[in-house]
C-alpha cells in the first residue's frame, strides 16, 4: 500500500508544532512521546501501521476548532479518529499527520424522547447511545458488529450499517444533524432535531465522507421505540442457489424481516466447530429474524416457514424461547472469532444485487481454488452486503499479498455484477486503489470537488478514498 | 429545448452560454422564477431496470411518477416515502416526473417512519453544469463507496446538475392498513397524542392533525392480524387523549394529508416548516395562520397565512426552518423561498454550486 510522501518540512518542525498546540490545549490533550503515540499507529486494519507525528485528544468542540486552525496554519495533515475500529484503514496515520482522537468527547448532551432524538458528542460509543435511552424503551438503530467499541463519529464518517439495515437503514438514515469543525477551524451546525436539514443536503454528503470534509464533534441522532420482541428462524439448504431463491421469495411475499443472515458451508463448519451451536451440516444457512408481539412473530415466522418449505430445506428450526434464539445466533455471532481461531483472515465488504448471489458465490469458490486460499462467506442477504472472509497465514511470506489480490478480484466481481466495493466499512486505504473499478475519472472528479470546497488544502484524513494519482494535482504532490 | 437522451443533454449543456430553466413535469414551480431558456427533460423516459425480488428500481428522470407507481403497484411494491402531488396545492396541470420529485426531495406522511425520498434514493446519474455525465451510488441498497452525492442531488432543485436517471430502494406494499381518527383534539393535545403513538412499538406510519377540522389521524400498516392487534392496542393507549374510532384503511384521508388538500383553492400563502414536534403547536399559534396542518407527528407544519406576510420575521428565531411553497410572484421576489442559511453554510453551498455549475447555467438563483 502506497502512502503519500510525508512532508519532511512538517516533520522537521515537530517540536515547534507540538509546543504551539500545547500552549492552547490542556497538557494531557497533546501526546508526542513516540512510546505513547504508538497506540495510534493503526486501526482495525492492523496490517498497515504508521506512527503519527503527534496525538491530540481534545475535550470540547472549541478545542477541536483551535487545534484544526493551528494545524492548517502549520500545514499539518489531520487524521480524525473515533475508537479506531475501522476495517478499511480509515484512521491510519501518516508520519507527518496528527491524530485527532475524539475519545474524550463522549457525553450525552440532550435526550428528548417526546421528539425521539438524542444529541451526543462524537466520541460516544454506538452501543452506549442505545444504553442512554433503552431504559425508556428506545434504541439507536444502526448496529455495526463493533458497536461495543466503535464511536458515533466514526459511524458517521463511514456511514456504518449493521445487521438490521434492511428494516432500519444505515447511519445516514438515522442522522438528523451534526456539529462540524472545518479544517479552517470554523464551527458549522448542519441540520438539527427536526426532519429535513434544509437547503442543499450537506448532511447527506458529510455522512460517509470518511472524515475528509471536517471533524464531526456532536451529532443529533434519531432514536426509535424498541419492538415488543424479536425471534429468529434457522433454515438450512443443500445449495446456495436455493437459499438465494428462498430469500427472494420471502422479500416478494412482503415480509420484511429485521435481519436475513446467510452463511455458506465453510463458514457453517468453522462456526459449528468453534461454538457448537448445533448447526446442520449443509451448503447454506439462513438466519431470519422478525420483530413484534409474540403472536405477530408467530404469524411472520409461519409465513416464512411456508415459503421455505417450498424450497425443501434440510432443516427449519423456529425459535420458541430466548434460549433457543441465543443458540441460533451463537454460531453467527462467533463467526469472526471462529475464523480467527483457524487462521488469519481478511474480511471483505462488497455489496451485490441479491439476484446475483448464486453466480457470485460460485465465482468466489472458483477464485478461491485458483488462489489456493479458503474463503468463507457470511453476509446480510436481505441487502446484498457480503462479507467474504479470506483465510491466510500472515507469517507465510507472500500470503498477505496473495490474499489482497484475491480480495481485489472478489470486489471487482461485485462491481461487475452491478454492486459496489464497500457496503458498510468504507473505502479507507484498503479499497482506495480499486475505486477506478467502480468510478470513471469524471465520477471521482465530482466527488473530489466536494473535498475541494470543504478542505481546499486537502489536509484532512490524507491518503484515503481516492487513488493517489487521481488526487495528486490537488495535494500538490 | 427538449432533450431525449443523456448524451444530447450533455452536448446541450456543454455548449450553453446562458441560464437554463430545467423542466420536468413543471408541477412544482417553487422558488424565484428562473429567467432562462427552458430545458425540457421530460423526454428522458423509461424504466431501465426493475427487480422486484431485490426491491430495486432504476428509472430515467423524465418518467411520469404515475407510470412508476402503477408499475410498482402491479408487483405489490411502492415508493415508501409516499411522494406528494402538489398540483392541487399550487394550481398546476402537467404530469409530475420522477426526476422532479427527486430534485425537490418530496416526501409524504410516511416519511416519519420510512424515511424521505433521499433515504430511498440509492443511485443517480446527472449532467453537471460543465456538461459532464456523472454517476454516483448505484443499484444496491448498502453502498458507502466514495462520497454520497446521491443525497446531495436530492433536494438540490437542479442547481448542481440535471438528473437523468435515479435508482430507488423499494418496499413491499403492506397487506392492509388501519387509520384511527379522533375529532376533538387541540393542536397541543394532538401533538402529545401523536408523540405517544410514534413512541410506541407499533410502527406508526402516519400521524397528522388538521387544526381546521380538529381531526387527528394515526396510521398502522402490515399483515391483517398484526394491524388489528396494533389498532386495538393503540386505541387503548391513546384513550387518555380522547375517543378514537377505526375508520378503515383511510386511503383518501392520507392522500389529503399528503397533498395538503385542505389548502387547495383557499386564499393565502402556504409555508412548510420543519420543527421539533413539541414546538409545533406554539409556532403555529405565533404564526397567526389561517389554518395549519401538522404532519409527521408535528415535525412538519403546513401553514396557510395571509398573502404577502413574512412568516420568518413574524416568528423570529425558530429551532428548525420555514420554506415558502406557494405565494404570488411579487411575494416570492421579496421573501426568500428557502430558509436563509447561516453564513458558513451559505459559503459552502455557494462554493459547491460554483464547482458543479461554474457557468451558473442551471436554475441560477432558484434556491437563493
Amino acid at each position: 500500500m502506497q502512502l503519500p510522501r510525508p512532508n519532511a518540512e512538517v516533520i522537521a518542525r515537530k517540536a515547534a508544532i507540538v509546543s504551539r498546540l500545547r500552549a492552547v490545549l490542556p497538557s494531557a490533550a497533546v501526546i508526542d512521546d513516540p512510546a505513547e503515540t504508538r497506540a495510534y499507529e493503526c486501526d482495525g486494519l492492523s496490517a498497515y501501521r504508521c506512527p503519527p507525528l503527534a496525538v491530540l485528544l481534545p475535550g470540547t468542540t472549541a478545542e477541536v476548532a483551535t487545534a484544526l486552525k493551528i494545524c492548517r496554519e502549520e500545514r499539518v495533515p489531520v487524521v480524525p479518529r473515533g475508537s479506531g475500529t475501522s476495517l478499511s484503514g480509515g484512521a491510519l496515520p501518516t508520519s507527518d499527520a496528527v491524530i485527532l482522537g475524539l475519545g474524550r468527547m463522549n457525553r450525552v448532551l440532550e435526550t428528548d424522547l417526546a421528539n425521539r432524538f438524542i444529541r451526543v458528542e462524537a466520541g460516544r460509543t454506538n452501543l452506549s447511545v442505545t444504553g442512554a435511552v433503552e431504559g425508556e424503551g428506545f434504541f439507536y438503530a444502526p448496529d455495526p458488529s463493533s458497536q461495543l467499541a466503535c464511536a458515533i463519529g466514526g459511524n458517521i464518517a463511514m456511514n456504518s450499517g449493521g445487521a438490521h439495515c434492511l428494516k432500519y437503514g444505515v447511519t445516514t438514515n438515522n442522522l438528523l444533524g451534526v456539529t462540524l469543525v472545518t479544517m479552517a477551524g470554523e464551527v458549522v451546525e448542519i441540520g438539527g432535531p427536526w426532519m429535513e436539514a434544509g437547503g442543499l443536503d450537506l448532511l447527506g454528503v458529510i455522512c460517509g465522507s470518511e472524515g475528509q470534509l471536517g471533524v464531526v464533534t456532536e451529532a443529533v441522532l434519531r432514536v426509535l421505540p424498541k419492538p415488543e420482541g424479536a425471534r429468529p428462524v434457522l433454515i438450512g439448504f443443500n445449495s446456495n442457489e436455493v437459499a438465494g431463491a428462498c430469500v427472494a421469495d420471502i422479500i416478494r411475499a412482503g415480509v420484511l424481516p429485521v435481519a436475513i443472515e446467510f452463511m455458506d458451508r465453510p463458514c457453517i463448519r468453522a462456526c459449528e466447530e468453534f461454538a457448537k451451536a448445533g448447526y446442520p451440516d449443509c451448503e447454506a444457512l439462513l438466519i431470519i429474524e422478525v420483530e413484534g408481539s409474540p403472536a405477530e412473530i408467530d404469524d411472520q415466522l409461519a409465513r416464512i416457514g411456508e415459503i421455505a418449505r417450498r424450497h425443501d430445506p434440510v432443516e427449519l428450526r423456529e425459535s420458541r424461547s430466548e434460549a433457543e434464539s441465543a443458540r441460533i445466533w451463537l454460531g453467527r455471532k462467533s463467526a469472526f472469532g471462529a475464523m480467527g481461531r483457524i487462521n488469519d483472515y481478511m474480511c471483505l465488504d462488497g455489496t451485490i444485487p441479491v439476484s446475483a448471489l448464486p453466480h457470485v458465490l460460485k465465482r468466489i469458490g472458483e477464485m478461491s481454488r485458483g488462489y489456493g486460499l479458503d474463503v468463507a462467506n457470511v453476509f446480510h442477504a436481505g441487502d446484498g452486503n457480503m462479507h467474504p472472509l479470506i483465510l491466510f497465514n500472515a507469517n507465510k511470506p507472500g500470503d498477505l499479498e496473495k490474499c489482497e489480490a484475491l480480495g481485489a478480484d472478489i470486489l471487482r466481481l461485485c462491481v461487475e455484477v452491478g454492486g459496489c466495493l464497500s457496503g458498510e466499512h468504507g473505502v479507507g486505504i484498503e479499497k482506495r486503489d480499486l475505486m477506478v473499478a467502480q468510478f470513471t475519472e469524471e465520477d471521482m472528479e465530482a466527488q473530489m470537488r466536494v473535498k475541494d470546497v470543504f478542505d481546499p488544502d486537502w489536509l484532512l484524513n490524507p491518503a484515503k478514498v481516492f487513488p493517489l494519482e487521481a488526487s495528486a494535482a490537488r495535494r500538490g504532490a | 429545448m427538449k432533450v431525449t437522451t443523456e448524451q444530447e443533454l450533455s452536448e446541450w449543456i456543454t455548449s450553453a452560454t446562458s441560464p437554463l430553466r430545467i423542466l420536468g413535469g413543471g408541477t412544482r414551480p417553487v422558488g424565484r422564477g428562473v429567467a432562462g431558456e427552458v430545458l425540457d427533460v421530460s423526454g428522458l423516459r423509461g424504466v431501465t431496470l426493475y427487480e422486484p425480488q431485490a426491491l430495486t428500481l432504476v428509472v430515467r428522470a423524465g418518467t411520469p411518477l404515475a407510470e412508476v407507481e402503477a408499475l410498482l403497484a402491479g408487483e405489490g411494491q411502492r415508493l415508501a416515502f409516499e411522494p406528494a402531488d402538489w398540483r392541487g396545492l399550487l394550481g398546476m396541470a402537467g404530469e409530475p416526473t420522477v426526476g422532479g420529485m427527486v430534485a425537490a426531495n418530496v416526501s409524504g406522511p410516511r416519511r416519519v417512519q420510512a424515511g424521505a425520498c433521499r433515504d430511498a434514493l440509492i443511485g443517480v446519474r446527472f449532467v453537471d453544469g460543465t456538461g459532464t455525465v456523472v454517476k454516483n451510488g448505484g443499484r444496491v441498497m448498502k453502498n458507502v463507496t466514495g462520497y454520497d452525492l446521491v443525497k446531495l442531488m436530492a433536494g438540490s432543485w437542479g442547481t448542481l446538475g440535471v438528473i437523468t436517471e435515479v435508482a430507488f430502494k423499494l418496499l413491499p406494499r403492506p397487506e392492509t392498513a388501519a387509520t384511527l381518527l379522533c375529532e376533538t383534539l387541540s393542536p397541543e393535545v394532538a401533538v402529545a397524542a401523536m408523540a405517544d403513538a410514534l413512541g410506541s412499538p407499533f410502527e406508526v406510519t402516519g400521524a397528522a392533525h388538521h387544526r381546521g377540522t380538529g381531526r387527528t389521524l394515526i396510521r398502522i400498516e402490515g399483515f391483517a392480524p398484526s394491524v388489528a392487534y396494533r389498532a386495538e392496542r393503540l386505541c387503548a393507549r391513546l384513550a387518555r387523549f380522547g375517543d378514537w374510532s377505526h375508520i378503515g384503511e383511510g386511503g383518501a384521508e392520507w392522500q389529503a394529508v399528503r397533498d395538503v388538500a385542505a389548502f387547495h383553492q383557499m386564499p393565502g400563502d402556504v409555508w412548510c416548516l420543519a420543527v421539533k414536534p413539541s414546538d409545533a403547536p406554539g409556532i403555529a399559534a405565533r404564526a397567526e395562520a389561517e389554518d395549519a396542518l401538522f404532519d409527521w407527528g408535528g415535525g412538519r407544519i403546513w401553514l396557510r397565512v395571509a398573502a404577502g406576510a413574512d412568516l420568518r420575521a413574524r416568528l423570529g428565531p425558530v429551532a428548525g426552518h420555514a420554506t415558502l411553497i406557494r405565494a404570488a410572484a411579487e411575494t416570492r421576489a421579496r421573501i426568500a423561498t428557502f430558509p436563509p442559511e447561516a453564513p458558513p453554510v451559505a459559503v459552502l453551498a455557494r462554493a459547491l454550486r460554483d464547482r458543479f455549475d461554474p457557468k451558473h447555467l442551471l436554475n441560477p438563483g432558484l434556491m437563493g
